[in-house]
């Protein structure tokens, strides 16, 4: 490593004591308090990680990073797949905003349907309000169905549908039962439910699980068959995942919901094992299938290429078979000359900077890792609409506290189908793996991995960041598109860690690489150097040119 | 191709929406509330209005959109959201501290019947606003219009500041419309070369396009200033710009203060401009700036120069109304062909005005109000352009049908240079003829043979 490239870098002093209180000093009280809740130092305890208030409702008011439900039904979870056509139920504004914007990448496939650069709503007036828009929803599906003659139409309903109590459900019923081909639902996914996104991908795994998954009995071919759980295919995280998977000769029965297919969720429950991505937004749906169906879950993460090893050789593990686990150990070794001459490259000028990150359930603590491999530590993370036991570890489960707004969000009540459930591993089997230290349904949340001295943040808000850039002066900061030119307004670059800005993937080895550039670029940038004009570097008239 | 599933053949849709040309209310709201120096915007519903509107106009923009939202869980869609905004309110002035809070409604607070000017009143008794400070509001739900629709709602609730002293300021208020900051900075501009002291709102130059200078100011230095909103009800006359953007707080300030109005379409292309100078001069009594004739004079050179190249290319235009309206009208003035024309936002005289402005054309032109982008896509697969103008969705149909797209309109994604480079007034249609002739040239430098490849066109 080169160490003459190495700039001296000047050294930020904070207490995180002191960073809380200022974060805090502005509040009207009764917004202090409850912040101080969501405001975690953390002591990096083992084992007994302090509790952080988290998955409560945002103040309003307050300038917060979160979306609605519907933003995670509609938009997370079921907008990236492929051949269901998506019928937004509502005034136009939320089908328009959903559309195209979230770069879920998608591969049409030999069968070409692809709905996704299409936009469908029944753009409600007000006499639809008034009068209902049951008739309205019915005939849009109708005419969706006349014109394209999808396998399913999913709808969703915005906030005015829920007020006036259209009857989604009886609606797509009635037309699944008309068509015959077409299986045909709904998903109350009304903006105002739940506090976050959340509570949305909640609804929209329950009724996949519902309506799709168990559909298609067929047995697809390969071997060491996984679903690939909460993965978006976000700037083709996806495709690489799944190339990785290919080369190692582990079959993906399903993607929820990256690069997905109506069937491939209807087979999803003839995999033998369920690998969770982002376990905020889907690992009820590994038990669901766990219980019903008899499929093990494992937590995996593909963000970086260690974890990626991790994963790969812990699924290569649960099947046991030494072929698998020799050719994923080849994979590996084919795989890691290319990333590690990449973290070469760029670590000289990485090392020693420092990260923020506040995103989601779960890449606020997958990226950490990325980071650190590039020598860059986090001082402080949180999520957006995360929940405690993502941020402390499963274990904490059972004592969670069910308030008013997660008890309107369903829980399906799940048990073994009668004829399917089909155990993979027998209970002997599981407990012989766990006693030999393999993790079933595991996962230690994001604060165990942090440094101490750290600020945990749940639901950061717009008042907060820039506070917390200008008392920590971090390298730089990871958030989403509202967020990201408030803070580069101060010199900070920003990353994009919803959307990936124009970048990804990043995630397993090739996406690897593509962050240690990415980042490399956004922290050396020459750009942060041209904020200031000669005449304001230097306002004073020290010479005068010799005109006179 | 990515819009595969489009067929050709037109059939009759009553209930579903496929692709649209607009968008809802509250944006509208929000972008207007950006246009007065202080504010900060408020959706009153859930959070997820409020992520969407500042996503789309953070991407449109590339820059920091700061706006509230009263945060609505579904205990608040039940009861009211009352006890919301009212602690919002309390929020935004302690944590924020802005000059005034411009607040908006959403379907969710509309289908429950939330009602904000009583909300304020309120607000005002409990001492929630502080002295000095205001909040302004404008009912805007969703399944009315358009954003566009939103965009008129809020600039009227500014023109509600307005103050009459009985004395004349001798001003003129000029209303801009929905157009980009960079436009509302060209009309100021000219406004200055003629001489006419004026007030323009909104105004998002220099809120919308500012500077990376290492400070962020959540409150940039534009914007229309409170006092200059309360002055514009002593002004000699208002021109608003644009039927369906500025004519209702145009007529609203006629109606409270007394200030005469005058609507004219928006001064995009030639004859459009032609008249907003001509009514500026004579509001102002002033004498138009040979400087201006000038810009005029070389706007006039460059479609004589270029105009075999545009001459009877037929076009597909979509967008909001009052841009259309200007655009089409430009198009007839080049002696290209608007082919097929398109509005999400509803009202039947928009199609009207396409009509008279199109009549003389020797073909019907395809338009309509509250259509979509798919329609507009099966009307170019029967009868294909040359030229697609449009915002950055249309690149999707110009790529599968192979077709020279301009992207004008909102929202831009993909592309950079709205928020600096103006296409109103002269100037501005030079920059909008220099586009259209880049896509076009550029296409034949493509597809000419090798024979035909010309070095001078």
């Amino acid at each position: 490593m080169s160490t003459i490239l190495k700039k001296k870098r000047k050294m930020v002093q904070w207490d995180p004591a002191d960073v809380k209180a200022q974060l805090l000093a502005k509040y009207p009280p009764k917004v202090a308090r409850k912040r101080a809740k969501q405001i975690m130092i953390n002591e990096a305890l083992e084992n007994e990680t302090p509790e952080i208030s988290a998955n409560v409702r945002t103040t309003p008011g307050i300038i917060t990073m979160r979306g609605c439900t519907y933003a995670g039904c509609k938009g997370v979870i079921m907008g990236p797949t492929r051949d269901i056509i998506n019928l937004v139920h509502g005034p136009i504004g939320c089908s328009f905003y959903a559309w195209l914007t979230r770069r879920n990448q998608t591969d049409a496939g030999p069968d070409g349907e692809n709905y996704m650069p299409y936009a469908f709503s029944t753009d409600m007036q007000d006499s639809d309000i008034i009068f209902g828009g049951e008739k309205k929803l019915e005939k849009a599906i109708q005419e969706a169905y006349d014109l394209f003659h999808p396998k399913s139409i999913a709808v969703f309903a915005t906030c005015p549908v829920g007020l006036i109590g259209d009857d989604i459900h009886t609606v797509t019923k009635r037309m699944k039962e008309k068509f015959g081909d077409c299986n045909v639902y709904a998903f109350s996914c009304e903006g105002y439910k739940g506090v976050s996104q959340s509570a949305g991908h909640h609804i929209a795994n329950n009724q996949v699980f519902r309506h799709i998954v168990g559909e298609n009995d067929e047995v697809k071919p390969g071997k060491y068959k996984i679903n690939l759980l909460g993965e978006y295919n976000i700037g083709g995280d996806g495709f690489e995942i799944d190339r990785v998977f290919k080369k190692c000769g582990i079959t993906n029965i399903a993607t929820f919901s990256g690069n997905s297919t109506y069937d491939q969720f209807a087979s999803a429950h003839t995999a033998d094992l369920n690998t969770v991505m982002c376990h905020r937004s889907i690992n009820y749906v590994a038990d669901m299938l766990e219980t019903k169906y008899g499929i093990p879950w494992i937590k995996v993460n593909f963000i970086s290429a260690k974890a990626t090893s991790r994963s790969l050789r812990k699924i290569a593990e649960y099947f046991g078979d030494q072929e698998l686990i020799d050719r994923v150990e080849a994979v590996i070794k084919e795989e890691m000359p290319a990333v590690e001459a990449a973290r070469q490259d760029v670590l000289p000028r990485t090392e020693g900077k420092t990260a923020m990150m506040f995103v989601g359930g779960s890449r606020a603590h997958h990226y950490q890792e990325l980071f650190s491999e590039m020598g860059m530590k986090t001082i402080s993370a949180g999520y957006e609409f995360a929940h405690r036991d993502d941020y402390e570890g499963r274990q904490v489960l059972p004592n969670l506290t069910v308030d008013a707004d997660s008890r309107n969000i369903e829980e399906i009540e799940v048990e073994a189908d009668p004829t399917r459930y089909n155990p993979r591993k027998s209970p002997e089997e599981l407990q012989a793996m766990e006693a030999a230290g393999y993790k079933f349904k595991d996962y230690d949340g994001l604060i165990p991995d942090m440094g101490k001295g750290t600020l945990v943040i749940d639901d950061l808000n717009q008042y907060e960041a820039e506070k917390l850039v200008e008392l920590m002066k971090p390298d730089i900061f990871c958030a989403g598109i509202k967020e990201k030119y408030s803070i580069q307004k101060l010199g900070i670059p920003m990353k994009q860690l919803h959307s990936y800005d124009s970048g990804g993937p990043y995630a397993g080895f090739k996406g690897a690489v593509n962050f240690y550039k990415e980042i490399d670029r956004l922290v050396n940038s020459k750009v942060w150097s041209y904020m200031k004009a000669p005449w304001q570097e230097n306002p004073q008239l020290s010479a005068t040119y010799g005109w006179e | 191709m990515l819009l595969r599933h489009t067929p050709k053949e037109i059939s009759e849709r009553s209930a579903l929406m496929i692709n649209p040309a607009k968008t809802c209310q509250p944006i509208g709201a929000m972008y207007a509330a950006l246009g007065i120096h202080g504010c900060l915007p408020h959706s009153h519903g859930s959070q997820g209005c409020c992520a969407y509107h500042r996503s789309t106009l953070t991407r449109h923009y590339k820059e920091p959109i700061s706006a509230a939202t009263s945060s609505f869980t579904e205990g608040a869609s039940v009861f009211g959201g009352q006890a919301n905004m009212l602690q919002a309110i309390e929020n935004i002035f302690s944590v924020y501290e802005p000059d005034i809070i411009a607040v908006h409604t959403t379907c969710l607070s509309e289908t429950i019947g939330d009602d904000l000017k009583q909300i304020r009143k309120k607000a005002l008794t409990e001492g929630k606003i502080p002295k000095g400070k205001y909040m302004i509001s404008a009912s805007t739900p969703s399944y009315v219009g358009s954003h566009v629709t939103g965009f008129s709602t809020m600039v009227k609730s500014m023109a509600g500041l307005a103050e009459s002293t009985g004395k004349k300021n001798g001003k003129v208020n000029i209303i801009p419309g929905w157009v980009e900051p960079c436009d509302m900075e060209e009309i100021k501009r000219i406004t200055k070369m003629l001489g006419v002291s004026t007030i323009l709102f909104p105004d998002t130059s220099g809120v919308l396009n500012g500077p990376l200078s290492g400070e962020y100011k959540m409150f940039p230095d534009g914007g229309t200033t409170i006092e200059e909103l309360k002055a514009t009800g002593d002004a000699i006359g208002t021109l608003a710009l644009g039927e369906w953007c500025s004519a209702v707080a145009a007529r609203e300030l006629d109606t409270q203060n007394k200030v005469p109005c005058k609507v004219l379409d928006m001064p995009f292309g030639l004859k459009a401009t032609d008249r907003f100078i001509d009514a500026l001069r004579i509001v102002g009594g002033v004498t138009v700036a040979d400087e201006l004739s000038m810009e005029r004079g070389q706007l006039v050179d460059m479609i004589s120069d270029m105009h075999q190249y545009l001459y009877h290319k037929k076009v597909a235009l979509v967008g909001d109304p009052d841009q259309v309206i200007s655009m089409t009208e430009f198009l007839v003035t080049l002696d290209m062909w608007p082919t097929h024309i398109v509005t999400g936002t509803p009202g039947k005289a928009f199609e009207k005005r396409i009509r008279e402005i199109t009549e003389d054309l020797p073909y019907e032109v395809n338009v309509k109000a509250a259509g979509d982008m798919f329609l507009l896509h099966q009307w170019i697969k029967n009868d294909p352009v040359d030229l697609i103008i449009g915002n950055t969705y249309c690149k999707y149909i110009a790529r599968d049908e192979d077709i020279p797209f301009v992207r004008w309109g909102f929202p831009i994604l993909d592309r950079q240079g709205h928020q600096y480079f103006p296409t109103v007034a002269y100037k501005g249609a030079l920059r909008l003829l220099e586009k259209i002739l880049g896509v076009l040239l550029d296409r034949r430098d493509r597809d000419d043979s090798e024979q035909q490849f010309e070095l001078v066109m």
